[in-house]
């Protein structure tokens, strides 16, 4: 901020309109005022943080205002970094692919050490890190977020290479996928016939996409006049149509209205591409043949190997997925005090979504930071997470909840949760990517 | 949100416009109002005629400012589902007013001061 606050006052310097520029000097003032912090802590602890995604990112950041002199060492192998709250966007045909992709290293700090390698082992009693090329960092401080992986592999007879073709849409699969669907789904959306939407039996990233993709497509074909010619399924292994109830109960009204059908307890096993027909396991695991003409696959999704056999895992919940055992309010691990989960890989019962690091990230910064000054932390996560879930093209609703399943909107009395408004559409459209960009500079 | 602060609020405009463009934007808007004030208080008098252009600038700058919100939006007016939608959608076609208005008659009086005013 002092750059902006110097550049206004460079503006300012003529006399006669000093008084009124005297005024925008000082709301940047303000601005700057605001976004200030404490004296930085001095130490030397070496950090490192495995995954440079918008977590690991937004933490670097913070944590380089916050301390002086550490080491903070990040691992990632991948150059790009995905601004995955946009896939949906790009699947519907509204973003191109690059709209979601930027470069890592513009968002990291001169101060912090990119490898661009990926973490191969995690050693929690040496309190060392080895990375596929060979090295072995030491750690003082370890905090875990390399995002998840997506099984696609489980989905027998599917490959990644399909998408796009022969009416099959992967959008979480990354921007070129997402950019795939649409071609499959626009086609869909024109010609009509039988939709599948499905999504995984464990957890996921944005629970929300799902839903999303099927009402940008339900909306699409409206708009098209061609809503008439084809059929929408939603098949889902839970029993609700979302975690929250309420939630559940108004998603489930708009499916009525928008005549979308629903599989509930059905979980996808396969695809026969060639006959373009799914295989489902319905509630008693019986096997239920469905046939399509657009289906859009999610794969189960799991925590990455190098966390499944570090011993980070929770031992007795979600052992088919792996997620780090650690506390769900202070994110810190629950058997190792100098490790931390951050984002999708952490075993909390909500928070996978890019809003929840958003709140994770001040309370891993606290962690540490007060770790290091010996103090005890303040901050605590409470399971927030959003969801500005598009019911259709131009509107959407702000939905925000927490562990307890509380519905905690940001702007009680103006902006309504459950009410379809075109403010929380352009939220997600015009707000979203902005606030996220300043969250990983560390200052949202 | 977390805290919406105007340190945030700064820091999300800067990313929706680009950090050059938001601050070239602010000063150009500071600029026009300063040169609005500054012809009031050259001319110690409002200009009505002048005025009445501006007056029938505004209009137009209602229908551009929600038309450019709308386009850039992928949103149509049919999109519009509850009344903060409304007071957003009046607000920001009450900003293109004032702001053409503004325009309009500043221009007016830096191209025409009142000396040469019929």
């Amino acid at each position: 901020m002092p750059n902006d606050q110097s550049h206004i006052a460079h503006l300012a310097a003529g006399p006669s309109r000093r008084a009124f520029l005297g005024m925008a000097a000082g709301g940047a003032a303000l601005a700057a005022a605001g976004a200030g912090q404490a004296q930085p802590v001095p130490t030397r602890a070496r950090i490192v943080i495995i995954g440079a995604g918008a977590g690991g990112t937004a933490l670097a950041n913070r944590l380089v205002e916050r301390l002086d002199g550490a080491e903070i060492t990040l691992i990632d192998p991948r150059p790009q970094h995905l601004y995955q709250p946009g896939l949906s966007l790009v699947a519907a045909g509204l973003k191109p692919a690059d709209y979601v992709v930027s470069q890592t290293a513009e968002w990291l700090p001169d101060a912090v050490t990119l490898i661009a390698e990926k973490a191969a082992a995690i050693d929690p009693e040496a309190k060392t890190v080895a990375t596929e090329g060979g090295q072995t960092l030491n750690y003082d401080f370890l905090v875990v977020a390399p995002g998840l992986i997506q099984d696609y592999d489980a989905i027998a007879g599917f490959d990644l290479d399909m998408v796009g073709e022969n009416g099959i849409g992967a959008l979480y699969a990354g921007p070129d996928h997402a950019a795939r669907t649409w071609q499959a789904a626009g086609r869909f959306a024109e010609e009509g016939g039988m939709g599948l939407f499905t999504r995984p039996a464990t957890e996921m990233k944005c629970a929300g996409a799902p839903l999303k993709h099927t009402f940008l497509i339900d909306d699409i074909a409206r708009r098209g006049g061609n809503r008439g010619k084809a059929e929408f399924l939603y098949a889902a292994p839970q029993g609700a149509l979302f975690g929250v109830p309420i939630v559940a109960e108004k998603v489930r009204m708009l499916f009525d209205e928008r005549n979308i059908d629903t599989a509930m307890q059905h979980t996808l096993q396969s695809i026969e591409p060639s006959a373009k027909r799914a295989t489902f396991a319905d509630a008693d695991g019986a096997q239920v043949e469905m046939d399509y003409d657009y289906i859009h696959v999610i794969p189960p999704q799991r925590a990455p190997d190098v966390i499944r056999q570090s011993g980070l895992s929770w031992a007795d919940k979600w052992t088919d997925q792996g997620w780090v055992e650690c506390d769900q309010h202070s994110l810190r691990h629950l058997r190792y005090d100098t490790i931390w989960a951050l984002g999708d890989v952490a075993g909390v019962p909500k928070g996978k979504t890019a809003a929840s690091v958003k709140w994770q990230v001040p309370v891993i910064e606290d962690g540490i930071v007060s770790a290091i000054a010996g103090q005890d932390p303040t901050e605590r996560y409470n399971g927030y997470t959003s969801c500005p879930m598009i019911t259709r093209v131009g509107r959407a609703m702000l939905i925000e909840f927490d562990y307890n399943n509380d519905l905690t909107p940001s702007f009680p009395g103006f902006i309504a949760p459950l009410e379809e408004l075109w403010i929380s559409w352009l939220m997600k459209e015009v707000a979203l990517k902005a606030t996220y960009n300043a969250m990983l500079r560390g200052r949202a | 949100m977390q805290e919406l602060t105007f340190g945030t609020l700064i820091a999300v405009f800067e990313e929706i416009f680009g950090r050059g463009l938001f601050w070239i934007m602010v000063a150009l808007a500071g600029l026009v109002t300063l040169a609005y004030i500054y012809v009031l208080v050259r001319d110690h008098a409002v200009s009505w005629r002048k005025f009445l252009w501006a007056q029938l600038s505004m209009p137009l700058g209602a229908v551009a400012a929600v038309w450019f919100l709308l386009a850039m939006t992928d949103s149509r007016l049919s999109d519009m589902g509850g009344p903060i939608d409304l007071i957003v959608l009046l607000g920001v076609a009450a900003v293109g007013a004032v702001g053409l208005a503004i325009l309009v008659y500043t221009l007016q009086s830096l191209l025409r001061p009142p000396a040469q005013d019929g």
